[in-house]
């Protein structure tokens, strides 16, 4: 096609970290099938660390490449270091993202907060990293697709 | 690797009689037919015989047909053109919902300009109704542009009763057919149209070669100024090699004309009912009755659209979406919109349309790679049948 490169072919075609967990600690949802794509992420904690993730994802080529990567990237990590990754970590990780798909990286990074989010909350804990964070922000309930916010059907 | 080329209506190769017959304006008889000398007017000549025989594809007269550069540009003339001539009487003008931005974006950008639109709502098959047109028009509209084919749909639009319409109420009507061109019967004096564009590069000949058809008698003003080339109605040294290519093209698609639309209809009509056989939650857009022989378009539930072009692509196979994803637009289609497709399954949708180099095992295969992709998307997905949007 030439609009991806290779990294993100690899991970949109062989997506790492597919599917759900059984008993989740968290789970966050961003997006909405009217602007084009929404992901699930779920979050398996232990001592504050991640030690596993998995995702379901409605959307392009590079929504599904983002969110096996950032999957990728926050599994092992601590609570306070995966809130400090930031979309952009996510699109370098990729090798890179056409502009117009920078969305993509934004929604996987929104997504991941939102289950750590739903974490802290289960859990009544607080982290700095989740300070000011809304996890529905933007989030779908639009009617019409002007009114999409994220998302590469933005 | 197999390829299987599925966007005819995107555009179609250059059929090897077409390319044979154009190669030597070139190179050989490259004289401009403005000039007065014999190789000048040989190339006269070849211009006369493809306008004869476009003219013959749609039962007009070669004097009726004008040679642009492109499809679009006949769109923007037969728009442009009339508001201009006919300002005097009005400033309105009535077009669809459906159209092609090619006329679509025309009409948006003569809004900013003082010119009054109406854009005429389709049913969810697609089509356009006459008696809502009727409705439409007021004592200030001064033309009627409605598509014959569309593009992304393949939804034939009853352009005779439209037409009928227009003319009752003394309103020009201009057609886009450069879908419906070479796919199905054009007769412009039973349509009883006053204008109509067309365009080579659907019709297996050249890109860079469109044509306005303009009913003689109609009142419509240049829209390319300079030379007196195309009987002074529209300058520019003529595409030569380009127009040789249209004309012959358009003799192949006379004289192939049924066996074309028998043939692409029994594809079609294979493929979706493979397709419908075979995956589940799959939606066909459109109408079936009054439908381009070679397009299907299909949504299919749960997936987005982008997604499943790219894994197409790694099989070599060629097709087009609805999806915004994968447009440089970033907009969902507003075909699907205007028949009432919820924008989250416009999202999922994917283009077919089938041609003359098109294979029963072409289709097959691409069965085989859908059965495949559709089933590893949907289970990515964050939504399902079970789950719901």
């Amino acid at each position: 096609m030439g609009m991806y490169n290779d990294k993100v072919m690899d991970h949109f075609m062989n997506p790492h970290n597919v599917g759900e967990l059984e008993n989740p600690d968290g789970v966050g949802k961003y997006g909405s099938p009217v602007c084009g794509d929404m992901m699930q992420i779920m979050i398996k904690v232990s001592d504050d660390k991640i030690t596993d993730a998995k995702f379901k994802t409605f959307g392009c080529g590079s929504a599904i490449a983002s969110s096996s990567i950032a999957t990728d990237m926050i599994i092992g990590k601590t609570i306070d270091e995966a809130l400090e990754m930031t979309n952009k970590q996510i699109v370098d990780e990729l090798g890179g993202l056409p502009a117009v798909k920078i969305h993509c990286s934004v929604l996987a990074d929104h997504a991941i907060k939102a289950a750590i989010y739903d974490y802290a909350k289960k859990n009544n804990k607080e982290y700095e990293g989740l300070k000011g964070f809304d996890p529905n922000a933007e989030e779908d309930e639009h009617e019409q697709p002007e009114g999409c916010s994220g998302g590469c059907g933005k | 690797m197999k390829e299987v080329y599925l966007d005819y209506s995107a555009t179609t190769p250059v059929k090897k009689e077409v390319f044979e017959e154009m190669a030597p304006y070139f190179t050989e008889h490259f004289g401009n037919p403005s000039s007065l000398y014999k190789i000048a007017s040989e190339s006269k000549e070849a211009l006369n015989l493809a306008r004869k025989r476009l003219a013959d594809l749609i039962n007009a007269s070669p004097e009726e047909i004008f040679f642009t550069g492109s499809g679009t540009e006949a769109d923007n003339w037969a728009v442009f053109g009339t508001l201009d001539a006919m300002k005097k009487k009005g400033n309105h003008m009535i077009t669809s919902s459906i159209e092609h931005h090619a006329i679509m974006h025309t009409a948006q950008y003569l809004m900013k300009r003082g010119i009054d639109a109406t854009f005429l709502s389709v049913d969810k098959e697609g089509i356009i109704s006459p008696a809502e047109l009727e409705k439409s028009i007021n004592d200030k509209t001064v033309l009627v542009s409605l598509m014959m084919v569309n593009n992304e749909v393949g939804s034939i639009e009853p352009i005779k009763e439209l037409a009928l319409v227009a003319k009752k109420h003394g309103v020009l009507f201009h057609t886009d057919a450069v879908q419906a061109l070479g796919n199905v019967p054009i007769d412009v004096k039973e349509l009883g149209v006053d204008m109509m564009s067309l365009s080579s590069h659907k019709i297996y000949g050249p890109k860079g070669v469109g044509a306005l058809y303009i009913r003689k008698g109609v009142r419509i003003s240049n829209f390319v100024h300079g030379g007196a080339q195309e009987n002074k109605k529209r300058a520019g040294t003529e595409n030569l090699a380009g127009i040789v290519g249209f004309g012959k093209a358009a003799e192949l698609a006379n004289k192939n004309l049924t066996d074309h639309i028998n043939r692409l209809t029994e594809l079609r009509n294979y493929f979706i009912d493979r397709v419908k056989g075979s995956i589940k939650d799959v939606n066909i857009n459109g109408s079936m009755d009054h439908r381009h022989p070679g397009n299907a378009n299909i949504t299919f539930n749960y997936i987005e659209g982008e997604a499943i072009l790219l894994l197409l692509n790694e099989k070599g196979i060629y097709v087009s979406t609805g999806s915004a994803c994968s447009s440089a637009s970033l907009s969902p289609s507003h075909v699907l919109a205007a028949m009432g497709v919820p924008v989250e399954m416009i999202h999922g949708t994917i283009r077919f349309t089938m041609g003359d180099f098109t294979t029963k095992e072409d289709l097959d295969y691409t069965v085989e790679a859908l059965k495949e992709i559709i089933t590893k998307l949907r289970e990515v997905s964050s939504v399902s049948e079970e789950k719901g949007w």
